[in-house]
């Protein structure tokens, strides 16, 4: 065992922490090469307004995870889920793109660069990526920004192929294609994804540097589904059901056990996402939709549901998913993704100019309804102030806010708190240890819902600590 | 919330008081689907703890101890102490008992699972990672067996099948608490 400052970590967990410290300096030198050349502020990760070819060609080199798609080999010019075309020196004065020329479905323009960036496991099989949540320009999540976590890669699936058993204590099994899915009345809802393994590295000290390395595994959708309820009354249960089993048809054959009432209250057999299908990464041609869950019980490539007296204790339910404490005790079945938020601007590696005004903004969700109010301190949690929210906030759906921020530049430390509407209050990092203990390189690793500190130094450098 | 059904249920009164016979009807079933045969069924599984739907089949660690050394090895180390190198990033196996209430926590299939029908299930459903779902049913029941001995939590020559596997105790089977959120402290 290796010991670093006052954390314990083993030779997997120091290699792991090692791995993702560098494949984030990767992408923000990417980032910074970006703003080269821009005249933009430094360092507040403006957009570019130019393409430049060497930082492509750097990015595919350190990134080939997050960069290898196809297309992007082929024409190292554009970045991923854009294609390139000539700049005219003046659009206005020459023709633009025929209609439709794009074989009728768009994509994204040349010029932006945000990107997903996977976590260095060592296994590329069985790993995530993160959004980049302070390039969001809306509630909603790009899917193809959309935070990734598979266990066996990214299975490809013909959906005039696919089926949904449901079987186990049922009146009767049924087999459903998307076709058969497709016909029951549907519902449309936004709901966050939380990963609960989100924030992770930071139980015990300050370790990734960007709100995309600490609380990237978070995304919202809008989904388009049938309820589970209507197929329970279509197949019946019999008595003593109390527990469904969820499977997926990828490589790792995911499967979860979720409690009934869950099911029936509001879990959603999804096959649309942001008004097309559910993306590949997301469990195209059907994934399970269980809001305020933890992200793991959302079963993709949903293929089977097994209805049980009790639950399948899998090993994603007992190896992995659940929360060891200081006394050795594991939490299992911790379902619930508690009330978060953060602030998205300014946050880790950004710079700000100089003294005067920026609009402080962030994102604020909770599993457990609407959130309700979300304050905003500058002082480190000294004092608390109201943020705006810019949307009236839905139930288990992220909402954005904003606190207008007269810098007089000294020193601060930027924290939001954000209280959901059954009164539970955001916790600080020491309140959440106090419950949970810290074993481990990651303590208790999931369900990391505490107050994020962003420190301002002096010279206007935003950096991540625990304050 | 307006859902569907409370739709219906408008949709229902509408009906009722206009007698309009083309508006909001929802059958009591939509019929959709077909029905599954058990024969259907038999390619999948996932067997709780109590041992229900374990295959029949049995092996034990000797037989074990090849399969292992073929198709988990390379991933998994040959004393089962787990590769992180990249590319390959298996698990350590065993090892860790009594660790789990330390500053250095090591969770593994000796130290952490409750279940030895987890085992069964996971192996036979996800490994070996490269080739899932490859094993007979006796080489799964070996590959756990192996497992299981190498931990020191079953005998060398114990054979495991759909009834001795349900049985075996794992060391850390009371090691699980049910969720206690919400926490009322972290309320207004
Ligand atoms: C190609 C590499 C590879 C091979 C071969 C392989 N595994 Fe694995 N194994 C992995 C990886 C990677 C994981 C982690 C998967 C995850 O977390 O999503 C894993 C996880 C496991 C786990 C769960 C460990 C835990 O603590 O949760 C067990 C048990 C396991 N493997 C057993 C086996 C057995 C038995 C074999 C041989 C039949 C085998 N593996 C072959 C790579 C491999």
């Amino acid at each position: 065992m290796k010991r670093r400052e006052n954390v314990f970590y083993n030779e997997k967990a120091q290699r792991l922490a090692e791995e993702m410290i560098l494949a984030e300096k990767r992408h923000i030198a990417e980032r910074r090469s970006e703003a080269e050349g821009c005249d933009c502020k430094e360092g507040m990760f403006p957009r570019g307004n130019t393409t430049n070819r060497r930082r492509f060609i750097f990015a595919a080199g350190s990134l080939a995870g997050a960069f290898a798609s196809a297309a992007y080999a082929q024409d190292k010019k554009a970045p991923p889920g854009a294609v390139h075309f000539d700049v005219p020196a003046d659009p206005t004065k020459e023709q633009g793109r025929a209609v439709a020329a794009d074989g009728g479905y768009g994509s994204r323009s040349q010029f932006e660069t945000e990107v997903r960036w996977r976590f260095p496991t060592a296994n590329e099989y069985t790993s995530w990526s993160m959004t980049p949540l302070d390039k969001m320009l809306g509630n909603l999540t790009p899917s193809g920004l959309h935070f990734e976590r598979h266990h066996g890669g990214i299975p490809t699936i013909d959906p005039s192929k696919h089926t949904l058993i449901v079987h186990g204590m049922v009146g009767t099994a049924k087999k459903y294609t998307m076709a058969d899915l497709k016909r029951f009345p549907s519902v449309t809802r936004k709901y966050f994804i939380e990963c609960s393994g989100n924030g992770l590295t930071e139980w015990n000290k300050p370790t990734l540097k960007t709100v995309q390395g600490t609380h990237g595994l978070l995304s919202t959708s809008e989904w388009t589904g049938v309820q589970f309820s209507t197929i329970a009354r279509e197949v019946g249960l019999k008595d003593g059901s109390a527990w469904v089993l969820a499977e997926g048809a990828d490589a790792a054959v995911m499967t979860r056990s979720i409690p009934m009432e869950k099911m029936l209250k509001d879990a959603l057999i999804v096959y649309g996402q942001n008004g097309e299908a559910i993306r590949p990464e997301q469990g195209y041609p059907l994934r399970l939709v269980l809001p305020g869950y933890e992200g793991n019980t959302h079963i993709k490539w949903l293929r089977r549901l097994e209805v049980s007296d009790k639950p399948f204790m899998t090993r994603e339910e007992t190896s992995k998913y659940t929360d060891l404490l200081a006394s050795g005790k594991a939490r299992q079945f911790s379902f619930d993704m508690e009330a978060k938020s953060v602030i998205t601007f300014p946050s880790g590696e950004m710079k700000l100019p100089g003294a005067g005004f920026y609009n402080i903004q962030g994102f604020a969700w909770s599993g457990r309804g609407r959130v309700q109010s979300v304050d905003v301190s500058v002082d480190g949690g000294k004092n608390w102030y109201p943020a705006r929210l810019e949307s009236t906030p839905e139930p288990i759906c992220t909402v954005r806010f904003s606190y207008p921020w007269m810098w007089d530049g000294k020193a601060a430390i930027l924290q939001s708190r954000c209280t959901d509407e059954t009164g539970y209050v955001q916790p600080t990092l020491k309140q959440l240890v106090a419950i949970r203990g810290s074993n481990g390189p990651y303590g208790s690793i999931y369900h990391l819902n505490a107050i994020q500190s962003w420190a301002v130094s002096e010279t206007g450098d935003v950096s991540n600590v625990h304050a | 919330m307006f859902t569907h059904k409370t739709f219906s249920a408008i949709a229902g009164l509408l009906l009722a008081t206009s007698l309009s016979a083309t508006y909001g009807q929802e059958p009591a079933r939509y019929g959709f689907g077909t029905p599954v045969t058990q024969e259907e069924l038999t390619k999948y599984f996932s067997i709780p703890a109590d041992g229900r739907g374990l295959p029949a089949g049995s092996g034990k660690a000797a037989d074990g101890a090849k399969i292992y050394a073929d198709s988990c090895a390379v991933c998994h180390g040959e004393k089962l102490e787990g590769n992180p190198a990249k590319g390959i990033g298996g698990d350590k196996l065993i090892g860790g008992r009594g660790s789990l209430a330390t500053k250095t926590p090591v969770k593994t299939v000796e130290s952490y699972w409750p279940y030895s029908t987890t085992l069964f299930d996971y192996v036979k459903r996800a490994m070996p990672f490269n080739a899932p779902g490859s094993l007979s049913d006796n080489d799964v029941y070996a590959v756990v067996a192996y497992i299981l001995s190498e931990a020191k939590i079953i005998k060398p020559t114990d054979v495991m099948d759909a009834k001795t596997l349900p049985k075996v105790a794992m060391p850390n089977r009371d090691g699980f608490v049910p969720d206690p959120r919400p926490e009322l402290d972290l309320y207004h």
